[in-house]
């Protein structure tokens, strides 16, 4: 009787994941035509919480296949000085993570077709509490978490907890990853994973693509998901570049750059803009 | 009861503590705890490290008995474990050359610290001077403007002081800002944090190196009073002067441990530092620990007159030990401490740190309530000379 539960629990939480895994089903669009994923990064409530959920409109209408949505943070450790100050401008108006939550809602209301991944750091979650989180975090659309600061090794009862509620752990990988950590990180990832490029924090410079394209396929031989590159893509040349090697791009200090130099009237339409010259550029690889 | 043996491999103290760190700074860490573990069973290390603390810090420290001060309070027996003696004037150095040892034979020529108040800077840039390695010290802008004296120290024995500007300007960001520096530069570079937080291994690496406090004053117990102290009390901002001396005396469960928190203006007020009296467990710096934030799991900025416990977070060993209820944990406002001060000045002739005074503060109201025949060991972290212009300000003088 339980075998027969069990087997039914089975099938039935497959037959729910693709009806509703955003993420899969958008790589496997884009397969089918051969083309590769633009995901920008902006930090929710950047440069206010007002318009963040237009600006995940308007980076869908002018390209985006899904969307990175940072969770700001009080020490963001991993962070450059461009992000740094994303989060800083976020958190002058209070925006917490179910202030970010909310927003994903918003989004939801009117697209319903493009994931959403929140990308942040360990001590919100851990303030919420992993179930409570993951719960609302479904509830609210979001298809991906992705924790700066919970490696795998940290992430048993995390990953468990975003399972149940059958949201994507994305991971990150890096450089310095050694041989058998890649595995490691295969077995619990899930969604995509996100190759950081560069050694040191987001917003450096000086990608070495053929590095890249030597850690590539070292990464394809554990790793069946598709595998993003981010950390160092700031024009459409790179992003091109790059294009030709992962199987998404990520592209976050840049659009953020955009952000903090325009005025508010024209903040939508430069990013927009900017957008629209990555995704073309990707689509010309 | 089995002997104590935390952190287990995974870098765990309970469910504190652990590597909570971005994967670019894994591998690092992982060559750090492995290298680590290998040299701090060498003898030639430990020859090494045992030579410099000797004839570079001049240790042993002393224990001096504070018989005027005992008398004067009316109970226990104050024992001071004279820290502020050693070179550069706190137990900093223990840590700084012990890391730096490991530093240069793992091949790394730059090393980078955090500061707060500058001590660490100040015994970072002192061994990094004394090995000949390039020394980098970040340290938040607000505490570069109130600490002048120790930004000029660390310039003249050759280091560079990086002021932090991002999120608070204090010690906290001051940490974010040399792991950034650690990350990118991570090849080249050693980075010496100061106290017993940071991700694994740092908690287990600096408290071992500080337990040569513990260690020393187990044996000078037995030589100078013919039996181990009744209770061991030290300040805890991050916690590495306290752990050090607490260490060799875990498994010894008829000495009390007590931690002496940052109360600042009040606990019951939003100007404090007592992370383990007032947080709640969380993830910051690599570590899970107890952390002064606010409902949504940001950071709230502290406030302690001595900066050196001006600190949102706590050594992860110290969440465990209260947790476990091995050690117990109070709080000292900002004008106790400033007390207790001046009182040892007096009545001692001794300038303590703002920080040991929180220690001493305790001191003063637990000794009281005790028989004269106990003993408590007060841990004197660092000397108070670097606080003059804080005290002066306190009492409305300017120098």
């Amino acid at each position: 009787m339980s075998f027969i539960k069990n087997l039914m629990n089975i099938f039935g939480s497959q037959d729910d994941a693709e009806k509703i895994n955003r993420i899969s089903k958008v790589f496997a669009a884009l397969k089918k035509h051969n083309r590769k994923a633009l995901i920008p990064f902006i930090t929710a409530g950047d440069p206010n919480p007002q318009i963040t959920v237009q600006l995940m409109h308007q980076m869908v209408q002018s390209g985006a296949d899904i969307i990175e949505l940072g969770v700001p943070f009080s020490d963001p450790m991993a962070d450059g000085p461009t992000i740094q100050r994303s989060s800083e401008r976020a958190l002058k108006h209070h925006v917490s993570l179910k202030g970010v939550l909310d927003m994903v809602s918003e989004f939801r209301k009117t697209d319903t077709a493009t994931p959403v991944v929140l990308m942040g750091y360990a001590n919100p979650v851990e303030a919420m509490g992993f179930a409570v989180f993951a719960a609302k975090a479904k509830d609210c659309g979001v298809d991906g978490v992705l924790i700066v600061d919970y490696p795998p090794e940290e992430s048993a009862e995390w990953v468990q907890c975003l399972e149940q509620q059958e949201i994507d752990a994305i991971f990150l990988l890096s450089p310095t990853t050694p041989q058998e950590r890649i595995a490691q990180v295969a077995k619990m990832a899930r969604g995509y994973v996100y190759y950081v490029s560069l050694k040191g924090v987001t917003g450096a410079s000086h990608l070495d693509l053929q590095d890249v394209g030597a850690m590539l396929t070292q990464l394809r031989q554990h790793i069946s998901l598709p595998i993003g590159v981010g950390f160092g893509i700031r024009d459409g040349a790179t992003a091109k570049a790059v294009a030709g090697l992962a199987d998404a791009v990520v592209v976050g200090s840049r659009i953020i750059e955009e952000i903090e130099k325009s005025a508010e009237t024209e903040l939508l339409s430069n990013v927009g803009s900017l957008i629209g010259t990555l995704r073309k550029a990707i689509d010309e690889n | 009861m089995n002997a104590y043996d935390l952190p287990n491999k995974e870098g765990h103290f309970g469910p504190y503590g652990g590597i909570f760190v971005s994967e670019t700074l894994i591998s690092a860490l992982e060559d750090l705890r492995k290298q680590y573990e290998f040299y701090r069973d060498d003898p030639e290390f430990k020859a090494e490290f045992a030579y410099e603390l000797k004839h570079y810090v001049g240790r042993p420290s002393p224990i001096y008995h504070a018989k005027r001060w005992s008398e004067h309070l009316g109970g226990a027996q104050i024992l001071l474990k004279r820290e502020d003696l050693n070179h550069t004037g706190a137990h900093k150095i223990n840590n700084t050359i012990g890391q730096a040892l490991l530093a240069r034979r793992m091949g790394k020529k730059r090393v980078i610290a955090e500061t707060g108040a500058g001590q660490h800077g100040v015994a970072s840039a002192t061994v990094a001077a004394r090995y000949g390695m390039e020394c980098v010290v970040y340290m938040g802008s607000e505490d570069v403007k109130r600490q002048a004296t120790n930004v000029y120290r660390m310039k003249l024995l050759g280091a560079t002081v990086v002021p932090v500007e991002s999120g608070s300007k204090t010690l906290k960001d001051a940490l974010n800002e040399a792991m950034r520096d650690w990350v990118t530069n991570v090849e080249n570079t050693f980075y010496i944090i100061g106290t017993v937080a940071g991700p694994h291994p740092y908690p287990m690496m600096v408290r071992d190196f500080q337990a040569v406090i513990g260690n020393e004053a187990k044996v000078q117990m037995l030589e100078d009073f013919n039996r181990q102290p009744d209770a061991l009390i030290a300040c805890v901002g991050g916690g590495s002067n306290a752990i050090g001396l607490y260490y060799p005396y875990i498994d010894d469960a008829n000495v009390r441990l007590i931690g002496v928190e940052a109360a600042g203006k009040g606990i019951d007020t939003n100007q404090h530092a007592a992370t383990l009296s007032t947080g709640k467990p969380g993830v910051l710096h690599g570590n899970r620990t107890y952390l002064i934030q606010d409902e949504n799991g940001q950071i709230i900025e502290t406030h302690s007159i001595s900066a050196g416990l001006d600190y949102p977070g706590v050594g992860p060993e110290h969440a465990w030990l209260k947790d476990c209820g091995r050690a117990e944990y109070v709080a000292i406002t900002d004008d106790e401490a400033l007390e207790a001060f001046h009182t040892l000045c007096r009545f001692e002739g001794i300038m303590p740190a703002l920080e040991s005074s929180h220690a001493l503060a305790y001191a003063a109201k637990y000794a009281p309530t005790l028989p004269k025949d106990k003993l408590l060991l007060v841990n004197l972290s660092g000397r108070g000379d670097k606080d003059m212009a804080t005290v002066a300000q306190m009492s409305g003088l300017t120098l």
